[in-house]
């Protein structure tokens, strides 16, 4: 198991980076809208936080429900197209060219589409997790060498075995992957489809007001809070996956 | 005379690619005994392997056909009546070792009891059951490949099929695997066909060697190993042994590439 002294450098890091902040402000005598002091920020995060709660819990749940939509959805798809290895051929160019396209610059269309409330947010979160999640889980469930399909078919094995137990446990990391690096997407979809419009208590209606007021502190406390839960996620994310892949234990390949 | 339990009659096989059409083998008619250990050497390409994997029925033949255990190769396949070791362990990563070894029993629907029973026996068998709940990873190369002899052996069969199993092997674990592959071959009365390229392991293994042609692979020759059984690892110093290496080298001689690197060196000198 990873001990504390483990996290000890970046701990160093993160000090030494705030102080260097604070240090820099100070130096420079640096105009508190321009750039406030870290303890500034800490200090607006104390005075604003019941607001703060309200406005990430609204966004955080707009961006967990289109990842569950997206990525669930993702990997429903990669399952019902691996079955085809010709529907596979036929998808897969065009799937890998949307996850290319910008589909945050969908989101103003999405608010005449599903109106400016939670509905145009996990829209796009959806579209934004889906892509990435289906071409990895395909390229997972794709990806079973032939030696270990040789020991299915030498063991007789059904279709159903195959998938349950060689061509799905084989896709796990791969799927995982893109689990992670959807909970950032889902993150970022969320508070910038806001910024298009949204409810006054949500984290990206909140940064842009703010910021657009010149009330800088308050802005960079709603910055951390996004911060904040876009770390969680992740974290949540990364001790799902460890609970699921048992056998990468320390020492294995990540 | 008991009828043979693998046997194949004038069996060829060509693989049809955008590059043209390749003929693996041609006309390969071969009959073994129950018990009995027959290797298949020959060149790297000369369809040895294509050979292992028609009477698995992994591979169709293009002509000819095969009879296993008393029926046709596909029916031998769905009644799980051979186990297959390939050159790679092909270990399941997300498994532990006991449940790789448990994989066979899963696949055919036995009862629970037997599922936890047969593996620890298993295991015992091949001296790997201090490491029953490690994971693949954790394991030398002769140790999955251990493993996988114990996966084969899950449902009883009568027959085992491998595929060059120990060539990724060094060649003190090689000659280790191979004494207990003769001793897990003797315990579990199975037939083996046994793929190689190893002249000196062919020889020290089996009850008869098969040499086969460059491409299209075909049987050229059939040495009987008239080596005491059960063998011993002092045997490899014995002038009959030499011998035997001899003759199937001097039957692989159109490819001189295999018999320089099957044999060593001390015993390339007239």
């Amino acid at each position: 198991m990873s001990s504390l002294r483990q996290y000890l450098p970046a701990a160093i890091v993160l000090a030494a980076g705030l102080a260097l902040w604070e240090a820099v402000v100070y130096a420079f005598s640096i105009q508190f809208y321009l750039l406030p002091a870290p303890h500034v920020i800490v200090r607006s995060l104390g005075e604003t936080y019941p607001v703060l709660v309200e406005a990430g819990l609204y966004t955080l749940t707009e961006a967990l429900a289109g990842y569950a939509l997206g990525c669930g959805g993702g990997i429903l798809a990669a399952m019902a197209a691996s079955r085809s290895p010709a529907f596979t051929d036929l998808v897969l160019p065009y799937a890998i060219a949307s996850a290319s396209v910008p589909i945050i610059a969908l989101a103003p269309l999405a608010i005449v589409w599903f109106g400016v409330e939670q509905g145009s947010k996990i829209a796009i979160v959806t579209l934004m997790t889906f892509f990435p999640t289906f071409i990895s889980a395909l390229r997972g469930l794709s990806s079973v060498t032939p030696p270990a399909l040789e020991l299915m078919r030498s063991c007789a094995a059904t279709e159903r075995q195959v998938f349950v137990k060689l061509r799905l446990p084989h896709s796990l990391p791969f799927v995982f992957t893109a689990l992670r690096a959807c909970t950032t997407l889902a993150m970022i979809g969320a508070v910038v489809s806001e910024f298009f419009g949204g409810p006054v208590k949500s984290l990206g209606v909140y940064i842009k007001s703010t910021a657009s007021l010149f009330q800088t502190r308050q802005a960079w406390s709603a910055i951390l809070v996004t911060c904040a839960l876009g770390l969680l996620f992740y974290a949540a994310v990364a001790l799902l996956e460890r609970l699921c892949m048992p056998w990468r234990g320390e020492g294995g390949e990540t | 005379m008991s009828p043979p339990i693998i046997e194949a009659i004038g069996v060829g096989r060509t693989f049809r690619s955008r590059a043209g059409a390749t003929e693996a083998l041609r006309d390969v008619s071969l009959s073994i005994e129950a018990r009995e250990f027959v290797s298949i050497i020959g060149p790297s390409g000369c369809g040895k392997s294509t050979l292992l994997r028609i009477v698995g029925d992994l591979v169709e033949p293009s002509t000819g056909t095969v009879r296993v255990n008393g029926k046709a190769a596909r029916q031998a396949r769905l009644d799980r009546d051979y186990g297959i070791i390939f050159q790679t362990p092909v270990l399941y990563d997300w498994r532990t070792v006991t449940e790789n070894v448990r994989l066979p029993l899963e696949l055919a629907g036995r009862p629970h009891a037997e599922r936890e029973a047969r593996p620890r026996t298993l295991l015992r068998l091949v001296g790997l059951e201090a490491f029953a709940e490690h994971y693949p990873w954790q394991l030398s190369g002769g140790m999955q490949q251990r493993v996988a002899i114990a996966r084969a052996l899950a449902l009883h069969p009568p027959i085992l099929l491998m595929d060059e199993p120990f060539g990724a092997l060094d060649e003190m674990t090689r000659e280790r695997l191979n004494l207990e592959l003769l001793q897990v071959s003797d315990e579990t009365a199975a037939t083996v066909l046994f793929v190689t390229h190893s002249i000196a392991e062919a020889v020290f293994l089996s009850s008869r060697v098969m040499v086969m042609s460059p491409r299209p692979g075909h049987i050229e020759r059939v040495v009987t190993i008239d080596l005491p059984r059960p063998r011993a690892d002092g045997m490899r110093a014995a002038t009959r042994f030499f011998e035997l290496v001899t003759t199937v080298r001097e039957s692989l001689h159109e490819d001189p590439a295999l018999a320089r690197d099957a044999a060593p060196p001390d015993m390339r000198r007239p």
